[in-house]
């Protein structure tokens, strides 16, 4: 089948990176785009080709999600490799980036062997390893960065957590930096934050629950992009929430170029009231902030501040989840949903939607080093076939994560992806 | 029968202040006048609650308000068991939710809960059958206390509405506050609240209450002095520094009782830290109620109790 060449015509193309937003048909042999048809002109059909009809549908890179944990190896209940690679695909997912927080901790060359072997064999999309910054995360003591990346690692990170020594942060930051190795952290100081688990303000006084001040993100957010600078590593701000963070990146971004920044699609849809009376799939680290937050995230993403959206999908069982409020574990899936959140945006009118598939796809391919973000001739046939319009409803039944911790169920969307193609294959396709 | 009386009471649980009406105090408050009488007897016992089993399931250690549920459900003719988490398998890693499936299997009528946790008591509710009170649940809300709060003011004062009342203390970590800044705000009392600003949660000036961090200005001309515990164990996370400090200026003395109307009242839930929020001269002095409080938490639990589970009730009401 994947020998037959494909044509994909008369849909609208989305690509940035082609600077393309108008009709046009690709045509795709051996798994990759072979070329470019822009306009209604009709492509042509290769012998035995098989026509896509994409009228009155949109066409897009497949989306690079650069923040996704799964359970494997250690939580499989939660989640496969396997399983988080068909959720991608339901979503128009055809590469992650997969966090190292797992049992072990991905902190070793043979480990991240392990994994692209197991993605290999029972993946449907593109999963890209990251690695631990420390040792088990233990704060201290370098992992083998330079052995990682050769081994196929396309990021070092801490994870969930916050590297708390500034001098262990400076030379991992100095050494990746020789190995091209882009370091990406979510910033919480465990300090201010302890004991909270949601927004510090009136919604959490209300619940009688701790709260997490801004600060708890902003200041060691400037601590790491002054190392940054110093360094002049590629850093990655993986996780922003708030206004003054947004801020902090756009003075930093005058003094290091390699700065760059992401934000969930958590952050750009929802805010602290969805909690509502302790909804624990609502509970993130970064909490989800006050509606003017959000607001400024939108705005971070729309001028450049914020360069990629992620889905920080993080999958959760019930005996993590059904749990009271401050006892629940943070995070949520979001794969399959981050696609049909992020056109809330467009069809909302606060981003438009070659920004969004930007910051969905060209933008991540290119800070992570990855192939994909683009359908130029020659680039592998990594694309989303999406009806912009199609309206449905998320439910639990139909969710195909292992774990079922949505913060979107019973959401209404309008937008949904069709097909799913990775190298020219068609991974996920709506009955 | 007064006209509050006759207001239906159309909850399942009672989980919080914020979710009853104004009407659905006052019944409740009439409905504790009621019950006083009984326990003023010699005969405590009704049997209205013969046959009914209630479950007391406290995850925190209590000893006031779990002997004031008991002896309200006794008193009421009810069964009623005490689970504590000493004796539970709660220790043993079983989840919350494990716990009440395995009570609700019991077949209570009614399971009176306490956990550390806010919302855990709403999130339990969820999961079982019966009718649940929530005896506090972390810092949100405990709705019983701030009943009985205003019950003991209403007797005293012969209303609620258009009183000065001062919460002074720990604002930050209590659902005694919380319950009761809600529950005065419905009934019509003018509510301050004065603490150091490391004790007040972020927001509270937006709660319907005036904010003081001066005592002596807060105290001047209110009508009750509500004090709230303060838990040692905020020294050491640096709310405040010490003991000595706290009670000099946030301490309720006579001198500075003496600020507030002659006829204030001086309220605390218990219990109390002498010599850290309160003086023993206070406590015990003539303007004391605290005793008090404690009567009318047995009728207020009393009535909360027949009103969920008591005759013409089905547990599959609202």
């Amino acid at each position: 089948m994947a020998e037959r060449p494909i044509v994909i015509g008369g849909g609208h193309l989305v690509d940035p990176s082609q600077g393309i937003d108008g009709p046009a048909s690709l045509l795709i042999e051996a798994g990759r785009v072979s070329a470019v048809h822009r306009g209604g002109d009709d492509p042509g059909r290769p012998d035995g080709a098989v026509c896509i009809d994409a009228r009155g549908r949109h066409v897009l890179p497949g989306l690079i999600d650069a923040r996704v944990h799964v359970g494997e190896p250690g939580a499989e209940h939660r989640e496969t490799i396997a399983s988080a690679s068909r959720a991608a695909a339901a979503g128009g997912v055809t590469g992650f980036v997969m966090m190292p927080d797992t049992d072990p901790v991905i902190d070793d060359a043979a480990l991240v062997d392990y994994v692209r072997r197991l993605a290999r064999d029972s993946a449907v999309v593109n999963v890209y390893p990251s690695v631990a910054v420390t040792k088990g995360f233990g704060g201290e003591a370098l992992t083998e960065l330079g052995l990682l990346k050769e081994a196929g690692a396309v990021m070092a990170t801490e994870g969930r957590r916050t590297l708390r020594n500034n001098l262990t942060l400076r030379r991992a930051l100095t050494y990746a930096r020789d190995f091209g190795l882009v370091v990406a952290m979510e910033t919480h100081d465990p300090d201010l934050s302890a004991g909270g688990v949601m927004n510090e303000g009136l919604t959490a006084t209300h619940l009688g629950l701790p709260g997490i001040p801004r600060e708890a993100e902003v200041i060691p957010l400037e601590r790491d992009l002054r190392l940054a600078a110093l360094t002049g590593s590629a850093y990655h701000a993986a996780k922003l929430s708030t206004a003054a963070s947004a801020a902090a990146l756009k003075s930093a971004r005058a003094e290091s170029a390699a700065v760059t920044a992401g934000v969930s699609i958590n952050h750009l849809s929802l805010n602290e009231i969805d909690v509502g009376r302790y909804r624990t799939f609502f509970r993130l680290s970064p909490p989800l902030r006050a509606e003017e937050d959000r607001q400024a995230m939108v705005a971070a993403v729309a001028d450049g501040t914020i360069d990629i959206i992620v889905s920080s999908h993080d999958p959760q069982d019930v005996d993590t989840k059904r749990l009271p409020f401050a006892e629940a574990a943070d995070g949520a899936i979001g794969l399959e949903t981050l696609l049909a959140a992020a056109l809330r945006l467009y069809h909302g009118g606060e981003l438009s939607l070659s920004r969004l598939v930007e910051c969905l796809s060209k933008r991540p391919a290119e800070i992570f080093g990855l192939p994909g973000g683009t359908l130029r001739a020659g680039a592998a046939a990594d694309l989303v076939v999406a009806d912009l319009d199609l309206p449905w409803v998320v439910s639990e039944a139909d969710i195909v994560s292992r774990s079922k911790n949505t913060p979107f169920e019973g959401a209404r969307f309008s937008g949904r992806v069709l097909q799913t193609m990775v190298a020219g294959s068609i991974v996920h396709s709506l009955e | 029968m007064t006209p509050s009386a006759a207001h239906a009471f159309r909850h399942r649980h009672l989980l919080a202040i914020a979710d009853l009406s104004a009407p659905d105090i006052e019944f409740l408050l009439a409905r504790a006048e009621a019950a006083i009488a009984v326990s003023r007897q010699i005969n405590k016992k009704k049997a209205v609650l013969q046959g009914r089993t209630q479950i007391n399931l406290f995850f925190e250690a209590s000893t006031r308000t779990q002997s004031s549920f008991e002896l309200a459900g006794k008193r009421l003719g009810a069964d009623v068991m005490n689970m504590s988490v000493g004796s539970s398998s709660v220790k043993k890693g079983e989840t919350l939710i494990d716990t009440a499936m395995t009570l609700n299997a019991m077949q209570p009528d009614l399971l009176v809960v306490r956990h550390h946790a806010a919302g855990a008591v709403e999130l339990l509710a969820q999961k079982v059958g019966c009718s649940v009170i929530n005896a506090g649940d972390g810092a949100h809300e405990h709705p019983s206390q701030a009943l009985l709060d205003a019950l003991t003011i209403r007797r005293r004062k012969g209303r609620v509405g258009g009183l000065a009342v001062a919460i002074c203390g720990d604002i930050l970590n209590s659902r005694v506050a919380r319950s009761n800044i809600l529950l005065l705000n419905a009934l019509g009392a003018r509510v301050r609240v004065i603490a150091p600003s490391t004790l007040l949660p972020a927001g509270i000036e937006r709660l319907g209450v005036e904010v003081f961090r001066n005592m002596d200005e807060g105290l001047a001309g209110v009508d009750v002095v509500m004090m709230l515990r303060l838990q040692r164990e905020r020294m050491a996370g640096a709310l405040v520094p010490s003991v000595r400090e706290y009670f000099r200026y946030f301490g309720l003395d006579a001198a500075r009782l003496a600020r507030a109307k002659p006829d204030a009242l001086v309220m605390h839930p218990g219990p109390m830290n002498r010599g850290v929020e309160i003086a023993s001269e206070v406590a015990d002095g003539p303007q004391s109620v605290i005793e008090e409080q404690v009567e009318m938490g047995v009728a207020v639990r009393m009535a909360v109790i027949e009103a969920l589970i008591g005759e013409g009730r089905n547990p599959t009401d609202g």
